[in-house]
């Protein structure tokens, strides 16, 4: 399996899609500046982050979740 | 739109437009610059402020004003309620409407605005900020100034790429949900707010009137309160046990940074202002008031700056902000250290054993709590921290 590398390993740490509110606390607290956030559009920037989960407590809504597993890379099927 | 200017502010909050507002008044060239699509939507906010905090920046008027503010209830963990008569107060804000009232002064002063505009990256050449880089319309572009003001709010980016520390420590960041919820049989003048470790530990719960019944709800709690449960967990709890029925008609949520001001926001060719550079109250997590002051201060050191052609004035804003404000805050801050952590058992029976405390062991969250209970006339004082 392919995943998606954090700075200090697998990425562990998946922001749930379409459950987003885009308010920023995550943004705030993230010690490494590795989250992204646009208008209506969230990302992690996987090589800068460190899975050290503060974004998860400072989530209002929880939907930032831990994935000890780590996240597969998504396989574009487009051609 | 040119593709210089004197100054380039980032983001359209109160913060950013009063920040604009200020320097384009003085004559020097502003642009401002939102992510959103509208300014002043979407809001996240509990929209209470004091009349004295409105006033400052702009006549207050019946087309953004929801409540008039002549009362507070203060509710203990059990149930016990503390009224307090103010006079006028403050006032409920119509949020949406105020933020775009207050972008139209700045666009009146000569502000140049542009919406959907995210900005990406600064420019920054020789160690000083030069620009912003930004995304428009689905294009990359860049646009150059003197001096960049970073009013982006909680999220505070910008002043990072500038190499300025911004991230808040996750117990400072109060994490909320906010609605707007009709029939809400509430006295219209008076804003609530709830204490205890069912309702809101480490910070307090808040329904504010909004006119015709309905109210502004919320709380916010901190990252340590999070990793157990969530603020919105707080806030369906409470909803079931008080109001189960009452029809939502706008859920969001929000952050609000309850520390105190960044050690630095200012730098070669930035400032930040508001939640960006960390000025809410901390105590009461109002920081529409204080953000706007912020912004005064910094638009018109900028155009000084700008105008005497000496860019390292715009250093001199930490210590103009610290006086106006920033100290004040660090003592806010020591209440709220103070307060915050009471459980219920006592915060209910301070009341009772407060005066058997020696006198060197009394903080002033301590204080606080004793006057919130048995002095009303203290509290007086200590409660207008809430809408400063
Ligand atoms: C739930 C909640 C309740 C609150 N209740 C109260 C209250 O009752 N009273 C009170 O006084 N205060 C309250 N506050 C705090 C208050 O809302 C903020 O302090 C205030 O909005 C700060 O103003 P600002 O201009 O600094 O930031 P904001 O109002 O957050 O504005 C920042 C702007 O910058 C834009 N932006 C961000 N990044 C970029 C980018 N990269 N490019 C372009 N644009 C960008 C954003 O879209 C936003 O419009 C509350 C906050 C929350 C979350
Ligand atoms: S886990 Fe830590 S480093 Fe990674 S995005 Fe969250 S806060 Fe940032
Ligand atoms: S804290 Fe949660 S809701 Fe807010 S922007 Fe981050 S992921 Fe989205």
């Amino acid at each position: 399996m392919n995943y998606r590398m954090a700075k200090t390993g697998k990425l562990m740490i998946e922001i749930l899609p379409n459950k987003c509110d885009f308010c920023g606390c995550c943004v705030g607290v993230c010690p490494e500046d590795a989250i992204e956030l646009k208008e209506a559009e969230i990302s992690i920037i996987d090589e800068r982050c460190t899975n050290c989960s503060k974004c998860i407590w400072s989530c209002p809504i929880e939907v930032i979740k831990f994935n000890k597993n780590g996240l597969p890379k998504v396989v574009s099927y487009e051609k | 739109m040119k593709n210089d200017y004197d100054i380039i502010v980032v983001g359209a909050g109160p913060a950013g437009s009063i920040a604009a507002r200020s320097a384009a008044e003085k004559g020097v060239s502003v642009l401002m610059l939102e992510k959103d699509r509208d300014v002043g939507y979407p809001v996240r906010c509990g929209e209470a402020i004091s009349k004295a905090g409105v006033e400052e920046f702009i006549q207050p008027n019946e087309k953004w004003i929801c409540a008039k503010i002549s009362q507070f209830c203060f509710v203990a963990p059990d149930k016990s309620e503390v009224w307090i008569e103010f006079g006028d107060a403050g006032f409920v804000l119509e949020r949406k409407i105020f933020d775009y009232e207050l972008a139209q002064t700045a666009a009146a002063a000569g502000t140049e605005i542009i919406t959907r505009c995210y900005v990406y990256d600064l420019i920054i050449e020789n160690g000083k900020v030069c620009g912003v880089k930004y995304e428009s319309q689905g294009e990359k572009k860049e646009v150059r100034s003197k001096i960049v003001i970073a009013a982006d709010g909680v999220e505070s980016r910008v002043g990072r790429w500038a190499g300025l520390k911004t991230e808040i420590d996750f117990r400072e960041m109060e994490s909320a949900v906010q609605i707007t919820a009709a029939n809400i049989p509430i006295n219209q003048n008076a804003l609530y707010f709830y204490f205890g470790q069912n309702v809101a530990p480490n910070g307090y719960f808040w329904i504010f009137p909004k006119g015709n019944n309905s109210a502004n709800i919320g709380l916010g709690v901190s990252g340590i309160v999070g990793k157990k449960k969530s603020a919105l967990s707080f806030l369906n709890d409470f909803m079931n046990e008080h109001y189960p029925n009452a029809p939502i008609l706008t859920q969001i949520a929000g952050g609000v940074p309850c520390s105190l001001t960044l050690e630095k926001i200012s730098a070669p060719g930035i400032m930040l202002v508001g939640d960006a550079a960390r000025q809410v109250n901390p105590l009461s997590g109002g920081g529409i008031a204080s953000g706007m002051i912020g912004g005064s201060i910094a638009g018109k050191i900028a155009a000084e700056a700008i105008l005497k052609n000496n860019l390292d004035h715009i250093l001199s804003y930490d210590r103009a902000w610290n006086d106006r404000l920033g100290k004040r805050h660090e003592i806010f801050n020591r209440i709220k250290n103070g307060i915050y952590n009471f459980s219920d058992d006592t915060f209910n029976s301070l009341a009772k054993t407060f005066i058997k405390v020696p006198l060197e062991k009394r903080t002033l969250g301590r204080l606080f709590t004793q006057a919130l209970i048995n002095k009303p006339s203290l509290l007086v004082e200590v409660a207008k921290v809430f809408v400063i």
